[in-house]
């Protein structure tokens, strides 16, 4: 239902939380991996960056998050920079492998001087809002593939971010557990709304989570299309087999397949 | 679960009956061809030997092992501290490190008569000797460490703002911990090496003898059980060196390295 104009879409343009203008980006080996990427994202909407490997979406979000800079054009953000209050999920869990699950958790937190008392309320219940209550002493090698991501998107909120960046942090895990994974964040993000960048190689994924997609193309990296999927939350996994859900599917499959051929 | 337990009596019985195995060929063939002791005595002499002359030498094991621990200490006190500037300074690492190897590739049997006429204190000669030998592989390999934290970790520490402290403290360190370890243990043995080798240089009489030159002087005099009790003592020692730092090394990583976990097949 792309276009179809059900969500309330003033947002959209009046209350971006960041906005990146022409932002371009060239290695030092001379790949261009980016090129006049326009984007502003409104406070509280789920982003999907949809693309095909090498398109540079990695590379897009790392500059969001401040971990690369853009070679040209610039990112602005609204009310200053969130600095500590972006969330950012890797595909790996990349969690300390020497640390229990909760001290896993209180990292950004202890980076930020908050002494393990203070910290322990937020802990525990960003713990259980991801169904890792009991799990607080084990170590990530105990873990399954599913539950440390688990944990390393507890880490990513503990801080009750405005922002939350998250690059394929589902791609390694079995489909079932994907499954679950989407329909939990998805959850989560209709409780507490906070701005999510989300990057995927996955349609079908893409259209499940967000309600904007961003279709990128690669060498160089460039935003081929840019829509909003009007499907109405609350969603959960009868949207999967719902026929909205799957034409949605077959017309961002087709942008995709354009944009890649 | 019985084959696992098989497997395990076998591991511990199969190099024990090959160990006796030897000495009952070794004391057989000196009896056999009736080899006088000075030249080769039978295991059973050796065994009585360390029995009577071991409570003497154990005053020079204790000299030797005291030489030992504390170039160990001072090569992880000093190796872990020069790998952790390293870490924090590139340009100080890429300045240093290639002394450090040369210092390392130098054989200390060359080096160690220099260190003798230049520190006059001889225990702390020898301590200096057993340190050059002991050092490198805790530099090196904690450098390593240091270096090898998860990229995506390291960037997580900047997005959050870590300082450079919160940085070293909660992530390059608890990386480096199985590297580092991994050197001590290299060095525990090393250390030891040294420790012998400067004493059989240094040749010191005296009050204060290791056990290297109590071996020095068996062969002299050709007391040669004497010189395998002593032999035997300096084996059992590295051993145990190695086996405490095993020790060391599964109770301080065993709960989270791969290296240190129980393998389920």
């Amino acid at each position: 239902m792309i276009g179809a104009g059900a969500m309330k879409r003033e947002n959209y343009e009046t209350n971006p939380i960041f906005a990146l203008q022409g932002v371009g980006k060239t290695f030092r080996s001379g790949t261009e991996a980016l090129s006049g990427i326009d984007l502003a994202v409104p406070s509280g909407a789920f982003v999907s960056i949809l693309g095909p490997s090498g398109c540079g979406k990695s590379t897009l979000l790392r500059i969001i998050a401040g971990l690369a800079p853009a070679s040209e054009g610039r990112l602005r953000w609204a009310e200053g920079d969130l600095g500590q209050h972006i969330g950012f999920v890797f595909q790996e869990p990349t969690l300390m492998p020497w640390a229990t699950v909760w001290d896993n958790v209180y990292l950004p937190l202890r980076l930020a001087g908050r002494s393990r008392a203070a910290a322990a309320a937020a802990i525990a219940a960003t713990l259980a809002s991801l169904g890792l209550g009991g799990f607080e002493k084990a170590y990530p090698r105990e873990l399954s593939g599913g539950m440390r991501m688990r944990v390393s998107i507890a880490r990513a909120l503990v801080t009750a971010p405005r922002l939350l960046l998250l690059d394929e942090p589902f791609a390694a895990l079995d489909e079932l557990t994907r499954f679950r994974l989407n329909e939990d964040l998805l959850r989560l993000w209709e409780r507490h709304r906070w701005t999510v960048v989300f990057v995927t190689h996955s349609v079908f994924e893409a259209v499940f989570l967000s309600n904007r997609i961003v279709v990128m193309t690669p060498r160089p990296g460039r935003i081929i299309a840019d829509l909003p999927i009007d499907l109405p939350y609350p969603r959960d996994g009868g949207l999967r087999t719902a026929p909205d859900y799957a034409a949605c599917c077959r017309a961002v499959s087709a942008l995709l397949g354009h944009a890649v051929a | 679960m019985s084959g696992r337990r098989r497997e395990r009596i076998i591991e511990i019985a199969a190099p024990l009956a090959a160990g006796a195995l030897f000495l009952a060929a070794w004391e057989a063939v000196v009896r056999w061809n009736a080899i006088p002791p000075y030249i080769l005595p039978g295991p059973l002499v050796v065994a009585e030997t360390l029995w009577r002359d071991g409570p003497s030498l154990l005053g020079s094991l204790a000299v030797t092992l005291r030489i030992t621990a504390a170039a160990l200490l001072a090569a992880v006190v000093l190796g872990g501290a020069l790998a952790v500037l390293f870490a924090q300074s590139r340009l100080l690492e890429i300045s240093l490190f290639p002394y450090a190897v040369i210092l390392q590739v130098t054989p200390i049997v060359a080096i160690a008569p220099l260190i003798i006429i230049w520190v006059d204190d001889t225990f702390l000669a020898l301590l200096v000797c057993a340190w050059i030998v002991a050092f490198f592989p805790i530099v090196a390999n904690t450098t390593l460490g240091l270096n090898s934290a998860d990229r995506n970790l390291v960037d997580l520490f900047r997005l959050y703002g870590a300082s450079r402290w919160q940085t070293l403290r909660y992530l390059r360190l608890p990386a480096a911990l199985p590297y580092f370890l991994a050197g001590v243990r290299i060095s525990g043995g090393l250390a030891l090496i040294g420790a012998v080798v400067a004493e059989f240089v240094a040749g010191t009489g005296g009050t204060e003898t290791g056990l290297a030159y109590r071996i020095l002087e068996a062969g002299y005099r050709l007391q040669i059980p004497r010189l395998f009790a002593a032999l035997l003592m300096l084996s059992a020692a590295g051993i145990a060196i190695f086996a405490v730092l095993s020790w060391l090394t599964r109770r301080l990583i065993g709960h989270w390295h791969e290296s240190a976990l129980p393998r389920e097949d």
